[in-house]
C-alpha cells in the first residue's frame, strides 16, 4: 500500500470541546482517518455520546470543565503522549459593546483564548507533546478578517488567538512543533439556533456567502486533519481561511 | 412591571428618535433608526433590567412595543 500523507494513522490527538458542534465532528473525522483520539468536554453524557460514535480505535475521554483551572491541570496530567491538539472549545456571547461588563469580557476571553493557551503550555511543560506534534486552534473570521454586530468580545478573543499562534509557532519551531489556526465563517451547528439571532436573520445572512450556504462542520474537520497530518509538515504559524467566500465581499 | 417604565427603557436604546413617539402601539420596525443593533440592544436591556432572556425569534414575531412587553411579562411569570 502506498503511504498517504493525509492519513492520521498512528497519531494520537487531543480534541477539546468534543461534546458538541465542530469539536464533535472533528473527533469523529480524525478517528475515521486513523487517529487515536482523546476527547474532552464539560458535559459527561454528551461527551460519552461523542465517544460512542467514534469508529474503532484506541480512544479515550476525559470530562473537564474549562471554567475550573483545577480541571485543566488534571486533564493534562491524565493525558497520554500526543501528536496533536485541536482546540475547539469556545463560547459566543452576543452583546452590544455598550452593554458589556468585565465579567462578560473575562468569560469569553478565558474560554476562547486563555484556556487553550494554558492547556498548550501545560502540555509542553509536562512533556505530553512529542517532537513533530501539531497544535491547531479553531479561530474565526470574526476578529481576524471582519466582525459582526454585537460580536466584539468574541472577535477580540479570536483576534488574540491568531496573534499568539504566530508567536507560539516561532517559539516551538525548535521542538519541531507546528502551530496553526483555522478561521471558519459561520458553520451550521446547534450553536447558532434558538439564540439571540432569529431564524429569519440566519436565512438572510446565508445569502451573503458567495457559495450561498453556511459551512458544514466536516469542512472544518478536513482542514484540521490536513494541519495535523504529515502533508502539512512545512506549515507553521499559518491560518487557513474557510468561509465560502464570505470575506471576498 | 409597568409598561410606562418599559417604554422608557425601550426608548433609551435609540439615539435620534423623538422620545414622544414611543407608545405601546408603536410599530418599532417603522422607526428609521431600527436596526439589528437596536434589536440586540433591546435584548441586552431586557436581560439587564428584568433578568429575562429574549430570543431573536421573540423580536421577529413582535410588531409593537407592547408585543415585546407582553413576552417579557409572560417570561417573568414563568420564572
Amino acid at each position: 500500500m502506498t503511504k498517504n500523507p493525509f492519513s492520521l494513522e498512528g497519531k494520537r490527538v487531543l480534541i477539546t470541546g468534543a461534546s458538541s458542534g465542530i469539536g464533535k465532528v472533528i473527533a469523529v473525522e480524525c478517528a475515521s482517518i486513523g487517529a487515536d483520539v482523546v476527547i474532552t468536554g464539560r458535559d459527561e453524557s454528551r461527551l460519552n455520546s461523542t465517544f460512542l460514535s467514534l469508529p474503532q480505535g484506541n480512544h479515550g475521554q476525559i470530562v473537564a470543565d474549562f471554567q475550573k483551572s483545577d480541571d485543566i491541570s488534571k486533564l493534562v496530567e491524565a493525558l497520554p503522549k500526543l501528536d496533536g491538539i485541536v482546540h475547539c472549545a469556545g463560547v459566543v456571547k452576543t452583546i452590544p459593546f455598550s452593554f458589556m461588563d468585565v465579567n462578560d469580557l473575562n468569560f469569553v476571553l478565558n474560554i476562547n483564548f486563555t484556556v487553550p493557551v494554558v492547556l498548550s503550555s501545560l502540555s509542553l511543560k509536562m512533556k505530553k507533546l512529542i517532537k513533530g506534534a501539531s497544535i491547531v486552534f479553531i479561530s474565526s473570521i470574526s476578529g481576524v478578517y471582519c466582525s459582526f454586530i454585537g460580536n466584539s468580545l468574541y472577535s477580540g478573543s479570536k483576534g488574540a488567538v491568531n496573534g499568539i499562534v504566530k508567536g507560539m509557532a516561532l517559539d516551538l519551531a525548535s521542538k519541531d512543533i507546528r502551530v496553526n489556526s483555522i478561521t471558519p465563517g459561520m458553520i451550521d451547528t446547534d450553536f447558532i439556533r434558538g439564540g439571540i439571532i432569529s431564524d429569519e436573520q440566519i436565512q438572510i445572512d446565508k445569502k451573503k456567502y458567495p457559495l450561498k450556504r453556511y459551512g458544514r462542520p466536516e469542512e472544518v474537520a478536513y482542514a484540521a486533519i490536513y494541519l495535523l497530518s504529515d502533508a502539512s509538515k512545512w506549515i507553521t504559524g499559518s491560518n487557513l481561511l474557510i468561509d465560502g467566500g464570505y470575506t471576498l465581499n | 412591571m409597568s409598561i410606562d417604565v418599559f417604554i422608557k427603557n425601550f426608548a433609551e436604546q435609540f439615539d435620534e428618535t423623538e422620545l414622544s413617539i414611543f407608545c405601546p402601539e408603536l410599530v418599532f420596525r417603522d422607526i428609521d433608526e431600527w436596526s439589528s443593533l437596536t434589536a440586540l440592544s433591546v435584548i441586552a436591556m431586557v436581560d439587564d433590567k428584568y433578568g429575562v432572556r429574549l430570543t431573536g425569534d421573540d423580536i421577529s414575531i413582535s410588531k409593537t412595543v407592547e408585543d415585546i412587553y407582553n413576552i417579557v411579562e409572560s417570561k417573568l411569570d414563568h420564572k
